[in-house]
């Protein structure tokens, strides 16, 4: 098992509260690693702190065998380390079609092209269209975000970062106010994922965890407590006290 | 409806031709000045063009704009004094005396002008939001007071430029030979902004102006894009500030003053932020309105107030926006 | 530099740092509570230095036009609540900008139509006019009595500020302004309130500017400037904050006008000492922002709030 990525003793403090207290995370390669926690865990700390977008206090990340501590959130997002966000974080004047062809255009290397219109711009757009349909997503195309449904905006966000092709994905509460279908879809689009792109996934829906991941970590009050493959973590008496209660 | 001729399409193209025969349309009203009037406007509308790049697309809202006009108009001014003078540019390693030659005074004024846009560009884009405006606004400042402190080019005085740039094949004392020449521009500017607006440059500075933090999690270092977009905005409002300051013929601080800057602002959401061809409208009607105004009353000022605070809050799209429409290929 | 020159020059830092409070407390708190850049707080501190000019000369006593400089500010702030800025709080910057913007170019002119475009120049009243000896050194009585009004309203403020319920509101709107909507203060009337009270200390600072700077069209961009220079150094939303930048930008700016012009004529022609170090010092204002932008964004004393 080769670590894709791996936080060591990661400390925030927020005034005098500590909402990560020394978290450390093994997540192997290809896996579907699952973090879940009460409310207050310090679950989303965690992801900011592994995307960039907070610095510890203390502790370390390291990504696909290089220490990433210090790296702004842009360029581990270069290195392929993409994550998702809690509210889907998109661009609301763009369409469907924009994203995607947005998230090609990152890999391309530079943005520095100042005379071809990015709009007609096959090498783009085709591929972007391909994408989005691999997803069936092909009928949101031409809608703008701002005129799109929450649950849509969520599949538009996982195509714009799949679309990046990352090595791995950092997914905040992917399934949140999604309908039933439209969680069975994205259960199916990250299970296929499986052995291709390593993922972190932050999610309440026990069902999806227990379904989807390799392995689980439990965190409370900025701590991970249990980590283990899901039987034995429904197993764990500390989880179960800590956290799920009467759900195993 | 004829194939790709769209209402946005027509009045871009009614502008065009406008601005082509312009100066014979006043000729034939039996008013040539309002030829030099409409220079004034064009040359304004430079400016402002650059300036909708970035507060119209890239979000960037600059109150230090009229720095990089003044240095434009301070670059041809210093050089044509020396240059009459027989005098020594101060500050360079060679003795240079100068120059009336715009093919050299027009490179230079673009070149300073981008330099200290891209020097106050790299610190302000170190803030965000209303401490980018103050800081924009705070540089702007220091460069008014340290012009108006210099006393080698007559401080807050300014200086008098006795003789126009010289071009070849062009007299600038021609007042049709000007106004082409600044409509000339001023048609390059804006073709080149709306290319730079719809390449994947303009998509960069467009996403970051909607959604930062998620353009910067995708990968993007937005700051270094959008330092290119100010750089370039500096250096077009330096060309804007060349041919001012041979139009009126002399040069001073108040050129760089934050009041300018504001003038410059206004014009952007007149004729209709990010659209880049409303920066002609908008210096249409800003500079139509002061000289329409003025005729009625010289209190026209009291009307202008009023009329900005409107636009401002019912009619944002402006004066561009309300005649063309969406953009179709945007 | 003799000691008697630096006892006066900090005293002029301190009676300029107070008319800057005066000016930066309304603003902090209008910036920090609803987020609303106003660039027309000059125009009240002009609408208070006219008005209250007019009033003195017209009924010979100096409280009185003090009181109706304030008085007009008010009035003008009321309105201008009212018909502009109300539509701006849920506006983006660039809008409160420019519509502010706006007001000026209105107000200007409108003072204009009244007063006419010279500058009018008053004087300190007679029983103000006598120097005062301070260990010694004679400084004007009218200079005082500034820095003594601006105490007043600092303790003022303070009062309001930690001690009643009042103050408790504005504090709390100050760091969250959602938060003390949900919890059922009416957050209109606070701000109608904050705005009123800010706008009667710009009136102040203009009416008591009156007697000592000229009385002109513009007047209130320059020190409009000058208190985003504050706001910024002392932290957004902060009445503390402003204080101390006031303070530091009123010495600063004192210490440099006075030192600089005689530091530059060991080097320069007289003349040219006096102009350059009277720009350096302006440019050193603006430095001393650009730094705290750069360094500190959110300057001395951060409060929180959501924009």
């Amino acid at each position: 098992m080769t670590t894709m990525l791996k936080a060591e003793g990661l400390v925030k403090r927020f005034g005098g509260l500590a909402a990560n207290d020394g978290v450390s995370l093994d997540v192997a390669e290809g896996s579907i690693h699952g973090l879940i926690g009460p409310n207050g865990a310090g679950k989303s700390t965690a992801i900011n702190l592994l995307s960039g977008e907070a610095k510890p206090d203390e502790g370390s990340v390291t990504f696909a065998g290089s220490d990433i501590t210090a790296l702004p959130p842009h360029a581990r997002a270069e290195r392929g380390l993409q994550r998702s966000y809690q509210v889907a974080s998109l661009f609301h004047e763009f369409t469907a079609l924009d994203h995607v062809a947005l998230a090609l255009q990152t890999r391309a290397g530079h943005s520095f092209r100042f005379f071809t219109a990015a709009r007609r711009d096959a090498s783009l757009r085709d591929p972007a269209r391909t994408r989005l349909a691999a997803l069936g997503l092909e009928g949101l195309a031409e809608r703008r975000i701002a005129d799109i449904a929450h649950g849509e905006r969520r599949q538009v966000e996982l195509a714009m970062v799949l679309a990046t092709d990352p090595t791995m994905l950092l997914l905040d509460e992917p399934m949140a106010g999604m309908g039933r279908t439209e969680r069975e879809a994205m259960v199916t689009t990250l299970g296929a994922l499986k052995g291709k792109v390593t993922i972190l996934l932050v999610e309440h829906d026990m069902d999806v965890v227990f379904a989807l991941a390799d392995i689980i970590t439990v965190m409370v009050k900025g701590q991970p407590i249990a980590t283990g493959d899901p039987a034995s973590i429904r197993a764990d008496a500390a989880v179960r006290t800590a956290y799920l209660g009467d759900m195993a | 409806m004829i194939a790709g001729l769209t209402r946005y399409r027509i009045v871009v193209l009614a502008g065009l031709v406008l601005l082509a025969v312009f100066p014979l349309i006043a000729n034939a009203l039996g008013d040539p000045y309002l030829t030099v009037q409409a220079t004034r406007i064009v040359i304004y509308a430079i400016a402002v063009a650059g300036l909708d790049l970035i507060i119209g697309f890239a979000g960037l809202v600059s109150f230090g704009h009229a720095a990089f006009f003044g240095l434009g108009a301070y670059a041809v001014g210093i050089l044509a004094h020396h240059a009459m003078d027989n005098t020594t540019v101060p500050f360079l390693p060679f003795a240079w005396h100068g120059s009336l030659d715009g093919l050299v005074q027009f490179p230079i004024a673009i070149l300073v002008a981008a330099l200290f846009a891209a020097a106050i560009g790299a610190l302000s884009l170190r803030t965000t939001g209303v401490f980018f405006i103050m800081i924009t606004l705070a540089f702007a400042q220091m460069l008014f007071h340290f012009f108006v402190s210099l006393p080698t080019y007559n401080g807050e005085d300014g200086l008098n430029i006795w003789e126009r740039s010289r071009f070849p094949g062009l007299d600038l004392y021609n007042d049709h030979h000007f106004y082409y020449l600044s409509a000339a521009v001023l048609v390059a500017v804006i073709w080149l902004l709306r290319r730079i607006v719809n390449s994947r440059f303009g998509v960069v500075l467009r996403a970051g102006r909607q959604n930062e933090q998620r353009l910067v999690a995708l990968g993007v270092p937005v700051k270094r894009y959008r330092l290119v977009a100010f750089t370039i905005a500096g250096a077009i409002a330096g060309l804007s500030g060349a041919l001012n300051a041979n139009f009126v013929e002399f040069v001073g601080p108040s050129m760089m003053h934050w009041s300018q800057s504001g003038e410059f602002m206004v014009m952007v959401i007149l004729g209709g932020m990010g659209s880049i061809h409303g920066a002609l409208v908008g210096a249409v009607v800003l500079l139509g309105l002061e000289e329409t105004l003025s005729d009625i009353t010289e209190h026209w000022a009291l009307f202008l107030g009023p009329i900005l605070i409107l636009v401002v809050l019912f009619a944002r799209k402006g004066v561009f926006g309300f005649l063309a429409g969406r953009d179709p290929d945007a | 530099m003799t000691l008697p020159l630096l006892l006066e020059q900090t005293l002029n830092g301190f009676q300029l740092g107070m008319m800057l409070f005066l000016m930066a407390s309304g603003l902090t708190l209008t910036f920090g509570i609803m987020g609303l850049i106003n660039l027309a707080h000059g125009s009240l501190y002009m609408v208070g230095a006219y008005v209250g000019a007019s009033v003195m000369m017209a009924s010979g006593s100096f409280v009185l036009g003090v009181v109706g400089g304030m008085a007009a500010a008010g009035v003008a702030g009321v309105i201008l609540e009212f018909a502009v800025l109300r539509h701006l709080y849920d506006r983006d910057h660039l809008d409160q900008v420019l519509a502010t913007f706006g007001v000026i170019l209105f107000t200007n002119e409108l003072v204009k139509v009244m007063w006419g475009p010279q500058a009018i120049f008053s004087a300190p009243p007679d029983w103000l006019s006598q120097p005062v000896n301070l260990f010694g050194v004679p400084y004007p009585a009218y200079r005082i009595a500034i820095i003594v009004a601006g105490l007043a309203v600092t303790l003022f403020l303070r009062h309001l500020i930690l001690n009643t319920r009042l103050g408790m509101r504005i504090r709390a709107g100050a760091t969250n302004r959602e938060m003390i909507g949900a919890l059922g203060v009416n957050i209109g009337l606070l701000f109608n309130v904050v705005f009123g009270i800010g706008a009667m200390l710009a009136g102040l600072a203009g009416a008591l500017a009156g007697p000592i700077l000229a009385v002109q069209i513009g007047m209130g961009e320059n020190i409009l400037i000058l208190t985003f220079v504050v706001i910024i150094i002392g932290g957004v939303g902060s009445v503390r904050g402003a204080f101390v930048g006031a303070l530091l930008v009123g010495l600063v700016d004192t210490y440099g006008r006075a030192v600089l012009p005689q530091v530059l004529r060991a080097l320069l022609p007289p003349s040219a000492a006096d102009g350059i170090g009277a720009s350096l010092s302006d440019i050193g204002i603006y430095l001393l922002m650009a730094v705290v932008l750069v360094v500190r964004p959110q300057g001395l004393f951060q409060v929180t709030n959501s924009r």
